[in-house]
């Protein structure tokens, strides 16, 4: 992970307060920073959403096209999820080919969405074996906070929910994107939740200074039903099987929360 | 009184426990957590009175203060060289550690010790991990202008040199070879026979845990069965898996020893 | 009661045919070859050496850098050389599998490096490769806290089963890989693709942690083999 101040005072004074259950900016341990959610930000995207968390921003925009579905799912739409981790959001990012952590960000939002079955794909299908709609979900960072993976998690379902078609004319087999009408059909909202521990305790939400204390992390992806769709473990220590249980607490019920507010905004 | 888990001379992998007691410290290559004790590398148990440490099978050249080791000059600075020992990190031979006395201003160092020369040093001190100083000092220090380089696993430089050097003393007469062993697994031999030298190495390096290795090396370099050595009665040989020399009683031994005949 | 069959045979909580070989690669510090069933993979280990460049040290301790590739012959249809998103994301969690078991304290400013080559895969190369790579480190004599197993387990139908093979991927409800340290009882790898709820997703990492422990005293076993004689 990126690393901004490491000056060994500040961390040591970062995880005293962890000790005691209190954090930096004086949150609560299951506290989020402020969330803010604005979809169609993007008007040339046929979905869109800013999503603040904190001073963490992130926009996810869709973009449709049509093409050949993959051939062991004929009749599926075809989705791919990327992330850029652009070098304007924080002094650590590089220009250049996506970093591991890019990576690993855009492959967990797209387990948590493609796992949950989110979208409904098989609505997206033309014409089996030949022609499907393609769902690009692209991830930008604009502000490096702390907490991208849910920031970026909860923009790109945002910017889903409010993504409206594009038509496709069959016979001259192209696409309009001047007419915008149906919604993409939408089964679930997945929510990621990261839940990370700091001197024995667990904490959501990391601030950038938190991250660079956090000994380690488990990324909790939930749907509507309460069922869990992605995992991922990060950081250099281990969980117990205990911590786990509890982070999966946590993230469920943070992630219904998350979910009404999402409700409120799309 | 708790039991051993693992006894001394018992192989032991990272994580396993060797015994659940206060009554002992851990030493080298060992942990406590709660009240037991665990290794922490692949090796051999090793008890010391109340310190059980393990002793490594393998692993890179851990610099110990007082090793003679054979390194190669890697670059030469304004007050000293850097020397590569086979270890994590590169050694400092600073000036101060050279016998003979250097003017910077009219001599060039590389001219003393250049890169690529071979050097035999001693271990003046590990401030750090990373913070090696050499010293030539030690009257056995010296550049060697000839000879063949072998290498071994450090872990196994003990059973080269064997009980008080009487591994390496048999090799080097029946060869009739000047050896320089350092302790960081680098050897220099010169001599007409040192291809047999080099043989000896190898059949060591890979049958250090065999029984009669004394009696086969000397058979490989045509000399003969040799009686067994006196033995030390604390350390005496019992029927277990290694018969590998304990190895604490050679690193003291050799400490002792010069090996350069 | 219809009896459960899984599609090679095996029983719920049945590992495939474990190969553990130690030292294969001479050339390195470390090294050892892991096979589940028809998935294998083979670790190498170099270091702890010099960090180069400079500015990838880390002053306090080792960095250890791990490199997970899939030959392009592993798999029924040829992958492409060369690194994917995919390898990428796996070095990385692999990596964090291993992070927690090995005492990079001990050597400021070196690099540990650990590359894994996938030579065959069936299901389970992440956990294949982060198996050997725990031996292989043991085998490079870099001091460690504990040895760490991996195994990935699922649900198909009303069953937890352990170790799916590569038929099973398809109809598992979920695929958990997990890595284990037995001695503290840590999970340093987990992940998760599926569908299922909380109570059940526990059950499921508790079938792996047990197949954790099998595999533990397998990769003792192999070191043992290797170095006693």
């Amino acid at each position: 992970m990126g690393k901004v101040i490491d000056m060994i005072i500040q961390k040591q004074f970062i995880s005293s307060l962890a000790s005691r259950k209190m954090r930096i900016d004086k949150r609560g341990q299951e506290e989020f920073r402020d969330i803010t959610i604005e979809p169609g930000v993007i008007a040339k995207a046929e979905g869109s959403a800013r999503v603040k968390i904190g001073k963490t921003e992130v926009i996810a925009g869709v973009k449709m096209s049509v093409g050949t579905p993959f051939p062991d799912r004929p009749d599926e739409g075809v989705l791919m999820i990327g992330a850029e981790f652009s070098p304007i959001a924080s002094p650590d990012f590089e220009k250049g080919p996506p970093a591991e952590d890019a990576i690993e960000l855009a492959r967990v939002v797209d387990r948590g969405i493609r796992e949950s079955g989110a979208i409904d794909l098989k609505k997206l299908c033309i014409k089996e074996k030949e022609k499907t709609w393609m769902v690009f979900v692209d991830i930008h960072i604009l502000n490096h906070a702390g907490n991208l993976i849910d920031a970026a998690g909860l923009a790109s379902i945002a910017a889903l929910l409010t993504c409206k078609m594009p038509e496709y004319d069959e016979e001259a087999g192209t696409v309009n994107y001047e007419k915008k009408h149906k919604k993409l059909p939408m089964k679930f909202k997945p929510v990621p939740i990261t839940v990370f521990k700091m001197s024995d305790s667990l904490f959501l939400d990391p601030n950038l200074e938190e991250e660079d204390v956090m000994s380690v992390s488990l990324t909790v992806t939930t749907k509507d039903d309460g069922n869990i769709v992605a995992l991922q473990k990060g950081g250099s220590h281990g969980l117990s099987l205990e911590e786990i249980e509890k982070a999966f607490e946590l993230s469920l019920k943070k992630g219904e929360e998350i979910r009404k507010l999402l409700e409120k905004h799309i | 009184m708790a039991e051993f888990i693992k006894k001394e001379r018992d192989f032991v992998v990272p994580g396993d426990e060797i015994i659940n007691s206060m009554d002992y410290l851990p030493g080298r290559n060992c942990l406590r957590e709660g009240n037991s004790i665990y290794a922490k590398r692949l090796g051999i148990v090793n008890v010391d009175g109340r310190v059980i440490s393990v002793i490594p099978l393998t692993g890179v050249y851990f610099p110990r203060v007082g090793d003679m080791v054979i390194g190669e000059v890697e670059d030469v600075q304004s007050n000293g060289w850097v020397v590569n020992i086979n270890s994590a990190h590169s050694a400092y031979l600073p000036l101060s550690g050279v016998r003979e006395f250097i003017d910077t201003s009219k001599t060039d160092l590389s001219r003393v010790y250049g890169v690529g020369e071979v050097i035999y040093a001693n271990i003046n001190s590990v401030v750090s991990a990373n913070s090696i100083h050499l010293s030539m000092q030690d009257p056995r220090c010296r550049k060697f202008r000839s000879g063949r380089i072998a290498r071994m696993n450090p872990s196994k430089i003990p059973r080269l040199i064997g009980r008080q050097g009487s591994m390496i003393m048999m090799i080097k007469d029946l060869t009739g070879c000047r050896i320089n062993v350092g302790q960081n697994g680098i050897i220099c031999i010169e001599g007409e026979k040192e291809d047999l030298v080099i043989k000896a190495i190898e059949v060591i390096e890979h049958e250090s845990q065999s029984e009669g290795l004394t009696d086969k090396i000397s058979m490989l370099l045509g000399g003969s069965k040799i009686p067994k050595a006196p033995e030390t009665p604390h350390k005496e040989e019992t029927t277990h898996e290694f018969q590998m020399e304990p190895s604490e009683a050679a690193e003291e031994s050799f400490e002792e020893e010069t090996f350069d005949s | 009661m219809k009896e459960f069959k899984r599609d090679d045979g095996r029983k719920p909580d049945e590992l495939r045919p474990i190969v553990i070989k130690v030292g294969v690669i001479e050339q390195a510090d470390g090294s050892a070859l892991v096979s589940l069933g028809k998935t294998t993979a083979i670790a190498a280990v170099y270091g702890p050496r010099s960090m180069h460049p400079k500015w990838k040290q880390a002053s306090d301790r080792a960095v250890l850098q791990t490199f997970y590739s899939m030959a392009p012959f592993s798999t029924s249809e040829r992958v492409r050389p060369g690194p994917s998103r995919r390898s990428q994301e796996i070095s990385k969690v692999t990596r964090e599998a291993l992070e927690p078991a090995v005492f990079l304290e001990e050597f400021p400013k070196t690099g540990i490096d650990v590359f894994i080559d996938i030579i065959q895969a069936d299901a389970g190369t992440r956990t294949a490769g982060i198996n050997a790579a725990s031996v292989a480190l043991a085998d490079a004599g870099i001091p460690m806290r504990d040895l760490v197993a991996a195994v990935a387990a699922g649900k198909i139908d009303e069953h937890f089963v352990l170790d799916l093979g590569g038929k099973e991927e398809e109809v598992t409800k979920c695929d958990v890989p997990v890595a284990y340290m037995p001695r503290k009882k840590q999970i340093t790898l987990l992940q998760m693709d599926g569908d299922l709820p909380p109570e059940e997703t526990k059950e499921v990492i508790k079938t792996a942690i047990k197949g954790c422990e099998i595999l533990y005293e397998k990769q003792k076993q192999a070191l043992r083999e290797k170095w006693v004689r």
